[in-house]
């Protein structure tokens, strides 16, 4: 394929804050958010599977809210908050919540799709901080893992709950009134 | 995997938008939350030249709810829409269509105007607007105009939003009091396009009787089908009527075979899924 033509390709200057660093890249407007964090940033956590939203291994949290990573263009992220598997951890750099439910409940094999989940359940616990089983399977339903048979993430999303509890009652003592 | 080059255009209003359409015609294409658009570009099904990235445009966000409609915006998210409690008040055959369309992930991203634009034989909200009166508003950088819900939907993944045109919104209408509605659907794996999917609307009268069943289907032909049952109602509190209800939905679907399912399954889920939905409708429009 003739890629000589690369240094004729517009690029723009995005602005986008990831796990609370501040970046600025120069990327071509069809840089999709998965390889801009992987290829640009050199955050590799995020996992790019099917690239076409199927398989929610790319998922991140966009200004809180999980997408996937595979079906945006950077450049239309512009000015948000990002957070991917690498900023899932406590304050302390320690495992956070769901990384240790996962640990917990055995909810990996192979690892590949596990980002994607991490990331989801974190962000759906924002939501739903104490789902149900049923619920739990539903918010995980989305996302493919081809080792776990699922039971076990099941299980780990409600041990997270469980795990997260005292980190967000303690998180809102110290700042009254905010949210995040 | 990859899209193929294009130039970016980020518009800060409706005006600036639909003159970037003009400018370039059928080489540009609106760019909403993109969850259609990315996977067709990155499997170079579509390479278009220009995109015109409208989620920065504030006067697409708004939603609207008025005394006889709902009016979406067209840069306004499927999560933002589901999650509005005056919406829900309002039509609750929104919040019961949305949560069938894909996932919440996806949900997060993708538009409901962008949803109803891509025009996919499967998609939900085509038929909740069917159901609901809907209009869809275009505009262009010369006209505006806007097109019943009815002939809004050409053909699979063909809407009647032309070249140059922005679709800057949809508007849903409210139905009457004694309405009642609901959404369901079958597909191999939750989330997935549905092999059938059915909204249904039913309208009670003083005496709790009937005066009004619709029913809109997806995934059993070209575009969304609107069937009118009102003529099979039984009568007060009683089931419909299933044998009506079969010939009123043969004439209206034209079910394939593919992959997921055999035009006859189809066919059979048509029946079952509609006399689901307007059980719970006929239950909620009671209560």
């Amino acid at each position: 394929m003739n890629t000589g033509s690369t240094n004729t390709e517009q690029t723009v200057a995005v602005s986008v804050t990831v796990n609370g660093t501040p970046y600025v890249v120069d990327v071509p407007p069809r840089r999709l958010l998965s390889d801009a964090l992987r290829h640009d940033l050199g955050l590799t956590g995020t996992h790019v599977g099917c690239e076409h939203g199927v398989c929610g291994a790319c998922t991140v949290l966009v200004d809180g809210a999980p997408i996937r990573s595979c079906l945006v263009f950077a450049v239309s992220l512009d000015g948000t908050q990002i957070t991917t598997v690498e900023g899932c951890c406590a304050d302390d750099g320690e495992m956070g919540p769901v990384q240790q439910a996962f640990q917990d409940c055995h909810a990996l094999q192979c690892g590949f799709c596990t980002p994607g989940f991490i990331t989801l359940i974190t962000g759906y616990l924002e939501d739903n901080p104490a789902p149900t089983p049923a619920e739990a399977s539903e918010a995980i339903a989305g996302n493919l893992c081809r080792c776990t048979g699922y039971q076990n993430i099941v299980a780990a999303v409600q041990r997270a709950a469980e795990l997260r509890r005292p980190v967000v009652e303690e998180r809102a003592s110290r700042s009254p009134g905010e949210d995040r | 995997m990859k899209p193929s080059p294009f130039t970016y255009h980020r518009p800060h209003s409706a005006d600036e938008a639909v003159e970037l359409l003009r400018a370039y015609g059928d080489s540009a294409k609106v760019l909403a939350g993109g969850q259609s658009l990315v996977p067709l570009m990155s499997m170079r099904l579509a390479a278009p030249e220009h995109l015109v990235d409208i989620n920065r445009v504030e006067a697409l966000q708004s939603v609207e709810v008025g005394e006889d409609e709902v009016r979406v915006g067209a840069a306004v998210r499927h999560s933002r829409l589901e999650r509005d409690e005056e919406v829900y008040g309002a039509v609750p055959l929104l919040r019961q269509g949305l949560v069938n369309v894909a996932h919440p992930a996806i949900r997060n991203r993708g538009t409901t105007v962008g949803s109803l634009v891509h025009a996919d034989p499967a998609a939900e909200m085509a038929a909740v607007l069917l159901l609901l009166d809907g209009v869809v508003e275009l505009r262009s950088a010369t006209d505006s105009r806007e097109v019943a819900a009815a002939d809004f939907f050409l053909g699979p993944m063909q809407s009647a939003t032309g070249p140059g045109e922005l679709a800057v919104a949809a508007r849903f209408g409210r139905p009457p009091p004694g309405s009642g509605s609901a959404f369901v659907e079958l597909s191999r794996r939750q989330g997935d396009y549905a092999m059938c999917g059915v909204g249904a609307l039913v309208t009670t009268g003083q005496e709790s009787e009937i005066t009004s069943a619709k029913v809109a289907l997806v995934g059993v032909g070209d575009g969304p089908a609107l069937v009118d049952v009102t003529s099979a109602a039984a009568g007060p509190g009683g089931a419909f009527r299933e044998p009506q209800l079969a010939e009123l939905l043969a004439s209206q679907i034209a079910p394939e075979s593919d992959i997921h399912a055999s035009a006859e399954y189809r066919r059979h889920l048509a029946l079952v899924l509609t006399r689901r939905a307007l059980g719970q409708a006929h239950e909620r429009a009671a209560a």
